[in-house]
Formats: structure tokens, sequence, C-alpha cells
């Protein structure tokens, strides 16, 4: 029951908000989301450690298709649903000095997204996830093609297209997946689990749902819509696109494609591990080069996912487990920095690296804050990026070690593109861009804390969230061997 | 089976209507009439009854089937609101009198049990749209597609009258029994007359072009832009439920044994559709034209139920009607409305840029055209998406790869150009003003647009009939 609340506090409190008007839409929806992460937070607290799924629900919906609406948390979703109900808030509250018009439509979207990402992340049952990966795009589409940059109609309907695209394949692949039921089909996941399937129907079935999973995330070579996307979208949107649904796709490869065509992973999972590796180093150059603040940000988080995905086709628990805590660690260090960029664009309207400089001079408690989100995106001991890199290198290791060397290097050069970052910008002489720059004001400080306390709590105490996911993790690979 | 009896007689009571001074109860009065023939349908459910010496057969098929046509004729009536209006040029009692005798000729094309029933019902219904298509008569285009589909059709008719002739020549019979033994134990001795063949592929042909199937879809852009948007709403919908079901009964029960001959054919046929009706709908500058492509395609997705021929089907052939309808009359309905806000060149403005700026002026009517569109592209929580789901299922069932890859880039592709609406009236900039539109009008667009969500949401609703 608590999981169908998360569900419905924001798609409700979305309609109402459609018919609010003026400054108590910004509240109603920060206030909202709030409840929402106090809800998580309960169960959280309530949630035990083991292999079932918890706070489970199931109803009957739509017989002809055998859809079940059944939804529960378990030790593979429960970090993805504290993510979602964590950032959104944060989210929101970065909004406050932004003034974006039509809110009550822009807010609502916000919290419709919401509503689907835990959606996603709490369905027991094939099609049931199928809708809610759906459902989580209009309201992206719209938030990124309405409040946008100049060409953002263009390039979010790209993004759409894209992802629609692989979405239809995963969808023939779940119907064939339902069809083969035996008796009166049913769409459960863990009625997908028990499938016999020969390695042939596997192999085919792997490609199906894992372009899907692959455009989503993105992994090379699927990613050309997402630094321009990033990109135009408002920085909202950039936030919910990279801190969030990317991990829709990392979760579907475990949730959906690992248990369920596991010969088809041993067929094709060291091509999955070259084209993620792939992306890791592509990504990285490409960031070295680049002068746009949000794009090299948008290129780091393609190399980062990157070796997520390669540390799940690792198939060792340390390389899941280390995706999983990345997954959560990625989110938050993401939106942390997404939103330190834009506090300079509105203070400078430029994220030109070129046209900046020495802003640390007037404003020392930002850069503090830059540098600690930036620490924990090139995985600096004792923060939360480190935990997850380190497990999840170390994954890919025991998987193979020329590509575990190879995938190493992201520490390398995640240094060399962050850091360049951090000093073209923070340190340096002043340029007449950044003269007037003013520190943060108290809204931007109530963002910055909690984002800043969660990197390091992650950081020195990961075992509170690993020991959340490890039974459920380990129990998936066992059922793969 | 009332309800055909009843239907034509309605179709002449309406005539005479049309002699009384006030065409106020023109409206009215058709909608009852409607009304109640589809009550007189619905009681003859779980009916199993063949009349007029063998020539229809009424059981669920046909009671289904009809249901749609009746309702679909129902929300079109629904939303022609100008009729009445202009005096000398309009003639309502005979617009309201064809559209219910064409329901004769649909209910006619569903329920035939024998070929000489199908004709019939087939040039009931094609004549009653020719008629339809030239009914603006100051406007040239609207003449120019009365006569395109009346010389194409009439060519078609003529083909699908020698397929007939050609099966009878092989089998001996017009009962679809009769053609359905022969064919079979033709099949199994190997001594399948050529005749057959040849007939069984002259009929389907002259099927496919009523519901405009690529090679035979020539005459569709040209006729659904010139005709009023009014009559493309009906002809787009009604004639399309209607023939799918004529060939799906032709294909499944009739020729079921020859399966491995016309699934080919149509196969190849289907794909050929799919690419013709979604790529070039993507090149085109009118809306119309666009929704007359869109049709096109959307023929393509239903020939892949009737390809398949898994039992699974019919129930998808007839969801997938149904949400294709309520959909198609949506996007024509909002048409109607947004090209009159602003002429282009002298006539209503039917491109996409009569939509820019809808959602400002009129949120109500970008919501219902949104839902339509999200519909037809198939967007899950939306009825189409159910209709786009059980026909893929069904070919799923049979093994159609190659289709159902070609079907799933194609609906792709088909995103993008219902998407140029959406991104028209959310994200363009307009100077247009609002419309105001009357309530019958409305009522009957939310009525489409709440079915559509509500078979989004359970599709069951329909589904637990079959």
């Amino acid at each position: 029951m608590l999981t169908l609340i998360l569900i419905l506090i924001p798609l409700v409190l979305a309609i109402v908000l459609l018919g609010l008007r003026g400054g108590a839409v910004k509240r109603v929806a920060l206030i909202t989301s709030l409840v929402e992460f106090g809800l998580a937070i309960y169960v959280l607290s309530i949630y035990k450690a083991d292999t079932s799924s918890q706070f489970a629900l199931s109803y009957d919906w739509i017989k002809s298709a055998g859809v079940q609406f059944a939804i529960g948390i378990d030790g593979i979703s429960v970090l993805l649903v504290l993510l979602s109900t964590l950032l959104v808030p944060l989210i929101i509250l970065s909004t406050f000095n932004h003034s974006y018009r039509n809110p009550s439509a822009f807010y609502a979207l916000i919290l419709m997204m919401q509503s689907a990402l835990v959606g996603v992340f709490v369905a027991k049952d094939a099609f049931l996830f199928y809708f809610f990966f759906e459902a989580a795009l209009i309201p992206i589409y719209f938030i990124a093609a309405s409040w946008g940059g100049e060409n953002s109609i263009s390039v979010t309907f790209k993004f759409f297209l894209y992802t629609i695209f692989g979405s239809l394949f995963m969808l023939l692949g779940l119907v064939y997946l339902y069809l083969q039921t035996p008796g009166s089909h049913s769409s459960l996941l863990s009625a997908f689990y028990e499938l016999k399937l020969s390695a042939a129907q596997q192999s085919v079935l792997f490609w199906a749902l894992f372009i899907g999973f692959a455009i989503k995330m993105p992994v090379f070579p699927f990613h050309t819509w997402q630094p321009d996307t990033y990109v135009e979208s408002p920085t909202p949107a950039t936030m919910l696109l990279a801190g969030i649904m990317l991990k829709m796709g990392t979760y579907g490869l475990i949730r959906i494609v690992l248990p369920i065509v596991p010969e088809g992973v041993q067929e094709w999972g060291l091509v999955a591990v070259i084209l993620s590796v792939i992306g890791i180093i592509y990504g990285s150059i490409i960031a070295i080069q680049q002068q746009d603040m949000k794009r090299l940000v948008a290129y780091s988080s393609f190399a980062h996912v990157g070796l997520m995905a390669a540390g799940i086709f690792s198939l060792t628990l340390d390389g899941l487990q280390g995706s999983l805590i990345q997954m959560l660690a990625h989110g938050i260090n993401v939106v942390g920095l997404f939103f330190i960029i834009e506090i300079i664009f509105s203070r400078t309207q430029s994220r030109d690296l070129s046209q900046l400089g020495g802003i640390t001079q007037n404003s020392p408690v930002l850069s503090v804050f830059f540098i600690i989100m930036v620490l924990g995106s090139v995985a600096l001991p004792l923060t939360n990026g480190f935990i997850g890199e380190f497990l999840l290198l170390k994954g890919v290791f025991t998987y193979n070690t020329w590509i575990g060397i190879v995938a190493g290097t992201t520490i390398i050069f995640g240094a060399v593109y962050m850091l360049r970052m951090v000093q073209k910008s923070m340190f340096g002489l002043q340029t007449t861009a950044t003269e007037q720059f003013t520190d943060l004001n108290l809204n931007e400080i109530l963002v910055l804390v909690p984002l800043a306390f969660f990197v390091f709590w992650i950081g020195l105490f990961p075992n509170a969230f690993l020991q959340l996911t490890e039974p459920a993790v380990a129990e998936l690979l066992r059922t793969l061997k | 089976m009332l309800s055909i009896i009843s239907l034509s007689i309605f179709g002449i009571l309406n005539l005479f209507l049309g002699f009384l001074k006030s065409r106020k109860v023109l409206l009215p009065s058709a909608i009852i009439f409607l009304l109640v023939a589809l009550g007189l349908m619905v009681q003859d459910w779980n009916q199993q009854a063949l009349y007029f010496s063998d020539m229809l057969r009424v059981n669920n098929l046909f009671v289904s089937f009809s249901v749609i046509v009746i309702l679909t004729s129902l929300l079109v009536v629904g939303i022609s609101r100008n009729f009445g209006d202009d005096l000398e040029y309009t003639h309502p009692a005979e617009y309201y009198s064809i559209i219910l005798f064409s329901i004769t000729g649909a209910l006619m094309m569903i329920g035939f049990e024998n070929l000489i029933m199908l004709f019939i019902g087939v040039e009931i219904l094609s004549v009653a749209m020719y008629v339809l298509t030239g009914t603006d008569k100051r406007n040239l285009r609207s003449n120019e597609a009365a006569l395109k589909y009346f010389l194409m059709g009439a060519f078609a008719t003529g083909i699908l009258l020698f397929g007939i002739a050609m099966i009878y020549g092989a089998t001996g019979s017009f009962k679809l029994g009769g053609i359905a033994t022969y064919v079979q134990t033709a099949t199994q001795y190997r001594s399948v007359s050529p005749l057959l063949y040849i007939g069984l592929l002259l009929l389907f042909f002259g099927m496919l072009f009523k519901v405009s199937v690529a090679p035979f879809h020539f005459w569709t852009p040209d006729v659904y832009e010139g005709a009023p948007t009014i009559f493309t709403a009906y002809m787009s919908t009604v004639v399309k439920t209607a023939g799918f079901a004529a060939l799906y009964k032709l294909a499944s029960v009739a020729f079921n044994s020859a399966y491995g001959f016309w699934a080919q054919t149509l196969a190849v046929l289907a794909i050929l559709t799919l690419l013709i009706g979604n790529i070039t709908a993507v090149y085109q500058v009118s809306f119309k034209r666009m929704m007359a492509y869109s049709s096109i395609s959307h023929a393509g997705y239903l020939l892949l139920a009737v390809v398949a021929k898994v039992p699974s089907s019919q129930s998808a052939i007839l969801f997938y009607s149904l949400a294709y309808s309520l959909a198609t009359i949506s996007a024509f309905g909002v048409l109607i409305i947004v090209s009159e806000r602003k002429p282009f060149e002298g006539s209503p403005d039917e491109r996409y840029e009569a939509f820019n700026g809808l959602a400002k002026t009129n949120p109500l009517l970008a919501f219902i055209m949104t839902i339509s569109m999200l519909s037809l592209a198939g967007i899950p929580l939306t009825a189409g998406f159910w209709g786009k789901f059980f026909i893929f299922s069904a070919a799923v069932q049979s093994n159609l790869t190659a289709l159902l890859v070609i079907a799933v880039l194609m609906s792709c592709v088909g995103i993008y150009y219902y998407f140029r609406v959406i991104i028209a009236m959310y994200l363009k900039p307009s100077d247009n003003d609002g419309v105001i539109v009357s309530n019958g009008f409305k009522l009957t667009l939310l009525l489409t647009t709440v079915l559509t969500l509500l078979l989004g949401l359970f599709p069951d609703l329909v589904n637990r009939f079959f």
C-alpha cells in the first residue's frame, strides 16, 4: 500500500497543481515532494534487507493482456526509490530563484514525471514497467521542449523519437516473452524469470531488450541524442534526465535483461562491455575538449554511465553492487554540478569556460560546494563516487583484466576534465563576466547542503546503503549461475 | 438483423422529413434513428442465425463490427454542425439519409454469407461515398475528388465482380461455406483450379482498393483532401472498419485453407502499405493530406492482423478499428474548427500551421487533439496503444518477424508526423484568435477523447466480450 501511495502522491498533486495559480504553485510542489521524500524515508526505515519484495501490492488490471498492477520494493529498487524521492524536492527548490512561465504546468509535469519514475522502479509486471517507462517520457519531453533553449524543439524531438524507437523493440521483446509463458499467460516479471528459453531465442531477445535500455542510458553508439538534449533543456529537466531518468536504463538491465536472458548476456555480454568501455573513453576525451560547462558535464555523465553498464555486465557481486550505489551517487553529483552551472549561468549569462575565471574570489562558499561535487564525481576516496567506481572497477577487473585496465582510465580522465573545469571557472583571474559575482543565497545553500551531506555520508558509511541491496543482488547472481 | 431493415426505412423517413420547414429536427431524428438501430443491433448479441435464404449471417462478429460502424456514424453525425446554415447549397435531409443508407451497405459487408451480398453491400456503401465526397458543389476540389473516386471506385468494383465470377466458375458456389469446402478439398488433393487463384486475387484487390492498401491507394490522398472534412472523417472510419471486417471474413472463412497462397501476397502488400503510408505522410504540408496517408498506414497495421490469422486476429482488428475510428473522428473534428479560424489563400487552412498556438487559445481542443494524436501514434495508456499491442501480439504468435520489425520502425516514423501537430499546438506561437465551439460539438469530441482514454486504461471493457 505504501508503494502505491508513493506513486499516487505526486500524480494527484500534479493534477491539483494544474488548477492553481500564482506563487502558491512552487510551494505546493515543494511541500508535495518533501512529503513524498518523508514517506520514502519512512519506507526505508522499516525496509528489511533481505531478498523479498516488500510493501507489495497486486491487482488484476487488464486480464486480456495478463497485465497485473503488481508493485513492490526489493533490494534492487530500494536505492532508486530513495534517489527519485530525494532529488525531486532539491530540483524543485533549485528553481525558486528562477521564474518559469506557466508555473502550474511546469511543476505539475515535474511531479508527474516523479510519479512515473517511482512507478518504473517498483513495477513487478513487465507491461506495467513498460507503461511507466513510456509515461516518464511524455512529461520530460514537454518540460524540455516548452521551457528549453532556442533549438529545444528539434533537439528534444530527436530525443523523443530515439527513445521511443528503442522502447518499441523492448515492447516486442516483452510481448514475445509474454506469449511464451505457460498456460493462461502472465506478464509478471517473476513469470518471465521462470521461462526456459533456448540460446537462440535469448540471443535475439537480448538485443531487443538491450537496445531500449542502451538508448535510455545512453551506451555508445546510441548516445547522439544526449549532449544536445542536456544542453538545450532547462536545468531542472537536465537534472531529471541525468539524475534519475538515465538510471531507468541501468535499472532495466539489472531487473529485466540479466535475469530473463542470462544466456543472451553470456553470449553478448562482452560486446556490451566493450561498447560501454568505448563510451567511457570516448565520452571522457570529448569532455576534455569542451568549453561549455553544461556540455562537459553531459559528456562526463555519458562516460560514467558507461562504467555502470560495464559493471552490470561483469556479472559480479562487486560490479552490480557498485552500479547500484553509483546510480545513487551519480544522481546526487550530477544534480549538484548542473545546479552550480545554472547558478554561474544565471549570474554571468555564460557557461563558456574561456569567459569565466576567478569566481572563488567573490564567492568562496560556492567554490567549496563546487569542489565537493567535483571531488565526488572524480571518485576521490571518502566521497560517494569513490565507493561506486571502486566496486565497479573491481567487478570489471574480475571480468577481464585488460578491459578493467582500459576502464580504469576513467578515473584519470575524470580528474582531468573535472579539475580543468574547476580551475578555469573558479581560479585564475577575474573576467568581465565574473567581476560582479555574488555568493550563494539561502535557497541555493539549502539545495547544496543536503547534496554535499550525501556525498560524504555515502563516501564515509557506504555499508548502510550496500547492506540494503546486498541480499537481493546476491540472490540475483545465484539464480544466474 | 432488424437493424438493417430499420436503417433502410429510417433512411427513407429522414428523406421525407426534409419536406418540413424546420431543418432543426433532422439532426435529432438522425441521432434517434441511429440509437434505435444500435439498440436493435445489440439485441442480436450471442444469436446465431442466417437470413434471406442464407445470404446474411448474424453472429458476434457481425454484431461487434456493426456496433462500431453505427457508433462511429453517431459520432460523425454529432460533429456535423453546419448543415442547414446555407439553404441553397446544402441538403441536410439527403445528407443524413445517405449516411443511414451507407450504414446499411456497411452492415451487409460485415454480415455477408454470400459473395453477392458482399457485392451489394460494397456498392451501396461506395455509391453513398461518391455522393458524399462531392457534396461541396461550389468547391472544384470536391467535384474533382468525387469524380476521381467514382471512376477509380467503379473500376475496382468491376474487378471485384470479375473476381467473384471467377470464384464461382472454380467452385460453383457464391456461399462462403461452399467455397471453403471446395478450397479445402481441392488443396488437399492438390487440384485447385487456377481460376480460383485468379478470382481470389481479383476479389482481394477489389476489397483492398476500398480500404486503401498500397498499391491501390492512389485515390486516397486526393479524395480525402477534396471531400468536405466531415465526410473524410466518415469515409476514413466506416469504410475501413466494414472493409476489414469483410476482408477478414473472406480470408479466415472462405479461403482459410489457401492461407499459404494469399498470406504471402498480403504480407508483401502490408509491407508496401506501411512503408508508403508512413514515409509519404512525413513529407506532407497539409494536415488533412497527412491524415490520408496515415489512414493508409493504419490499413497496413490492420492487414498485419489479417495476415497473422490467429484466433485473436479478429478481436485485434476490432479493437484497432475502434481505437482508430475514435481518434480519427477527434482529429477531423478539431480540424473542422481549426481550419476555419483563418482562411489560407481563400480556402480553409488545413496545413499544420493552422494548429499553431491552439493550446493557448483553446486548451480543451488542444487536449482533445493531443489525445487523438497520441492514440494514433500508439503511445501507452491510449486506446491506440492497445490496438497496436493486440495486433503485434497476433503477429508475434504467427512468427511474422520481418513484418513486425518494419511495423515497429514505421510506428516510430508515425510518431514523427503525429507529434508535429502537438508541437504546433503547444510550442509554436500564433496570432490566431480563439474560436467558440458549440456544446454539441464539444460534447461529441469529449466523448471520443474520454472513450480513447478509458479504453487505454481498461481495454478489457471491449475485450472481455471475446
